[in-house]
């Protein structure tokens, strides 16, 4: 090695990668860490959680230690009625979001609102909190701990809401990476023709604090970043995510079936080889009608998903 | 092979790791073309085999992915470095026990990442799926001992020079072990938002400019001097091919998000970097058919001369495409779409394939001191890869075509998905192809580790005729 051309070589390669680096990385990240977290950002972290993907609470991607979104209609202390408000649920243990716990994230003026007005910083992972996305009178966006501003507490909180009105979008979501969904729909209308289809792009700063991003690459089915907003029917989702051939004859989407578990919503087990057997029987037009899809479990990873799918607005 | 593991390093023959890396990169491309023909079954029909979670497309589109990057290609990768860094150093091996150790490891890590892929436990993001317990593994016991293998070979040579090939060697082992680590950053600190998304796509762009290509060229520079006797074309054009891909390859990251809210500057920079990749591509093609001169009768009669040149004549189409398609007077046409799947395939199946398969053809051979089992064999594995991986490429291409005016055109999206059905079969048959050739060539290597004729000491293997 004791060859001067190497030693020259050598610190042009450093300086070629190292310069390399600086204009692909570091100039790059002063950018995107000025981006300011928008309102779409901030709901966004707060119903999908700290991570979607595997990491230590939920290593096999089942949805464990997971937020809820819920719509309240009445206040969860005193009862009384009240705007249908969003409030993010975070039971004892659920790790809170990049925004809550790096308030950085959020950019300046969200930082400053969401510790001066929303208490973030007083949120207590141990007990638990319920966020809730807030604006002042200037639309500026930042999050509120409203256990510390209002004393609302995550059991309470979830029986004002009820079954009905809660999401288990982020549970969803970890189905949505663990299934693969995104190698097919992208999460990325993109910044050309595609918002008249598929809605508008999003904006610099709708991803702050969201972890993985999932945009997918690879389309060969439509893109959902804005599907809650075109199909909002649950029945329709349900219908075709158990086999998506009973409403869309021509889809090459896979069957979802196993996502319903081993019972349906009334606890009877669910027979898929009967199921299948007769739908088999359908398309070969032995049978008129197919058969009945089963009604999801209440706690079954079909709900999940359906709810994150639901909250794509 | 398994009783080398603990053998001094001594007593371990000479090549024993390149055999032992060799055959498992074959092993990893049946089992890789294997997965990619099932998922492209299951695309072309849907109610194929369902009902399974662990055998839905979700679950086992990255394991084909993985299984082709970092089983087939970058273990072809390591066989070659095993053999060719030593040969032109004019030396042994630094360490024949580190090089079987890292191949054994390199399988029992990928397969347990291969599985903890298949269970659905994935970090969501594309090319860099693996968890990060499984990249810290990658990145301690695969990447970086193979590294220091090479470099002590480099080190310790007998030359007074240093060849092309292991320019490329050195610099795209220790460029791996960066990017690797650096692009998987957000997985090990929890980095959110755009800066994931980017990071993702730096690691994605990388890993192909700054390890697949780059070593998969350098594997050419020795394969066809070596064969057909001829020297490199040029030394001076190596140069200009080394150092325009660490100057121009490593740059264009963000042409991969030109349809994502990235700042401006850096996407039109990205792509500005994107068409000068034609510098290191224009290069490197023209420095190997140059230096076929005089020597096109091997293009015909010799399989690794016939696997090479075939795959630098696919880099040209592969570097017009990649250098134009992201731009965005083009992009916005076919983003996301099957072009950018056939352009992909043309890179690792097409390109990239061929050029490593030529290397662990003659590596085996001249390692293992055999000559080729069955010429036919070569024969009927060279056409099935060539015509399958055409097929799929000519199938997704124009899938790819008819998704880009679905999108200006605005139909709806079934009737894309309609009208791309034929060419999903195609894809399939195409992919299907590939994966029967794969098992033709585990075949003859196999039988050319037990029933090739032996290469007497002195001879290439290329000097002996064939006897089937």
């Amino acid at each position: 090695m004791n060859f001067r051309e190497y030693k020259v070589g050598a610190r042009f390669f450093a300086l070629a990668l190292g310069g390399s680096m600086t204009i692909t990385l570091l100039l790059p990240s002063f950018d995107i860490s000025s981006v300011s977290a928008t309102e779409v950002a901030l709901d966004k972290q707060l119903w999908a959680g700290h991570e979607s993907g595997f990491s230590l609470d939920d290593p096999l991607l089942l949805g464990w230690h997971r937020p809820e979104k819920v719509i309240l209609k009445t206040d969860p202390k005193t009862g009384q009625p009240i705007e249908a408000t969003t409030a993010y649920v975070y039971d004892k243990g659920t790790p809170f979001p990049g925004g809550v716990l790096h308030p950085g994230n959020l950019g300046k003026v969200s930082e400053r609102l969401s510790i001066n007005e929303g208490h973030i910083n007083e949120a207590n992972k141990d007990q638990g909190a319920v966020f809730l996305v807030r604006s002042n009178d200037q639309k500026q966006y930042y999050i509120e701990d409203a256990t510390v501003t209002r004393g609302w507490n995550p059991e309470q909180v979830l029986k004002a809401a009820g079954d009905s009105n809660t999401y288990y979008a982020s549970a969803g979501k970890s189905i949505f990476v663990r299934e693969g969904c995104w190698w097919c729909h992208t999460l990325l209308p993109e910044q050309t023709q595609d918002w008249q289809v598929f809605g508008a792009p999003p904006m610099l700063g709708d991803f702050n604090g969201e972890s993985p991003t999932a945009f997918g690459s690879d389309r060969k089915a439509p893109d959902l970043l804005h599907v809650g907003s075109r199909n909002a029917s649950k029945e329709w989702l349900m219908l075709h995510f158990f086999n998506p051939r009973l409403v869309q004859p021509h889809s090459i989407m896979p069957r979802f079936d196993y996502l319903w578990g081993k019972v349906d919503a009334n606890g009877k087990p669910i027979d898929y080889d009967k199921w299948r057997k007769e739908y088999s029987e359908y398309t070969e037009g032995k049978r008129i009608y197919p058969p009945e899809v089963p009604m999801y479990a209440s706690n079954s990873d079909a709900r999940h998903l359906i709810d994150f799918i639901l909250n794509l607005k | 092979m398994f009783k080398y593991l603990l053998a001094k390093n001594e007593d371990i023959p000479h090549g024993a790791s390149a055999v032992y890396w060799g055959f498992s990169a074959i092993v990893w491309f049946v089992i890789g073309t294997g997965l990619g023909s099932f998922n492209a079954a299951k695309l072309a029909f849907p109610d194929f085999v369902t009902g399974y979670e662990f055998l839905a497309f979700g679950h086992m589109r990255q394991v084909h992915v993985h299984a082709v990057i970092f089983g087939w290609i970058s273990m072809a990768f390591g066989m070659a470095m095993m053999y060719i860094t030593p040969a032109l150093g004019n030396t042994r091996l630094w360490s024949e026990k580190l090089g079987l150790w890292n191949a054994f490891l390199w399988n029992i890590g990928l397969s347990l990442g291969l599985v903890v892929l298949w269970a659905g436990m994935t970090s969501g993001r594309e090319y860099s799926d693996f968890p990060w317990f499984i990249d810290l593994y990658i990145i301690t016991f695969m990447v970086v001992p193979l590294g220091v293998n090479v470099w002590m070979t480099i080190i310790n040579r007998r030359t007074q020079g240093i060849y092309t090939t292991n320019w490329f060697f050195g610099a795209a082992t220790f460029m791996l072990a960066i990017v690797f680590t650096v692009g998987n950053l957000p997985e090990f600190f929890h980095l959110t938002g755009l800066t994931e998304a980017y990071l993702t796509w730096w690691f994605a762009h990388n890993v192909l400019g700054l390890w697949i290509t780059p070593v998969a060229a350098a594997i050419a520079y020795y394969t066809i001097p070596k064969v057909t006797g001829n020297p490199l074309y040029s030394h001076r054009i190596g140069h200009l091919h080394f150092w325009s891909v660490v100057v121009f390859y490593s740059t264009p990251a963000a042409h991969h998000l030109m349809s994502a809210p990235l700042p401006e500057w850096l996407k039109s920079f990205a792509s500005v970097e994107g068409v000068l990749i034609l510098v290191p591509a224009i290069a490197f093609v023209s420095n190997i058919l140059l230096t076929m001169q005089g020597k096109w009768n091997m293009f015909v009669e010799n399989i690794e001369v016939r696997f090479t040149v075939t795959g630098c004549l696919m880099a040209i189409p592969l570097n017009m495409q990649g250098g134009f398609q992201q731009t965005r007077a083009i992009n916005w046409y076919i983003h996301g779409t099957g072009w950018i799947v056939a352009h992909a395939h043309l890179a690792l199946l097409g390109f990239s394939t061929f050029l490593e398969a030529a290397a662990v053809y003659l590596g085996l051979q001249s390692m293992m001191r055999r000559k080729l089992y069955s010429l036919t064999l070569a024969n009927i594995h060279f056409w099935l890869l060539l015509i399958g991986f055409t097929t799929y490429w000519v199938s997704m291409t124009i899938a790819g075509l008819i998704q880009g005016a679905g999108k200006i055109y605005e139909v709806p999206y079934i009737d894309v998905v309609i009208a791309e059905h034929p060419y999903m079969i195609a894809r399939w048959i195409g992919g299907t192809l590939v994966f029967v050739g794969n098992c033709f060539w585990l075949y003859n290597m196999w039988m050319t580790a037990r029933a090739g004729t032996e290469v007497p000491q002195g001879r290439m293997p290329h000097e002996l005729a064939y006897e089937r």
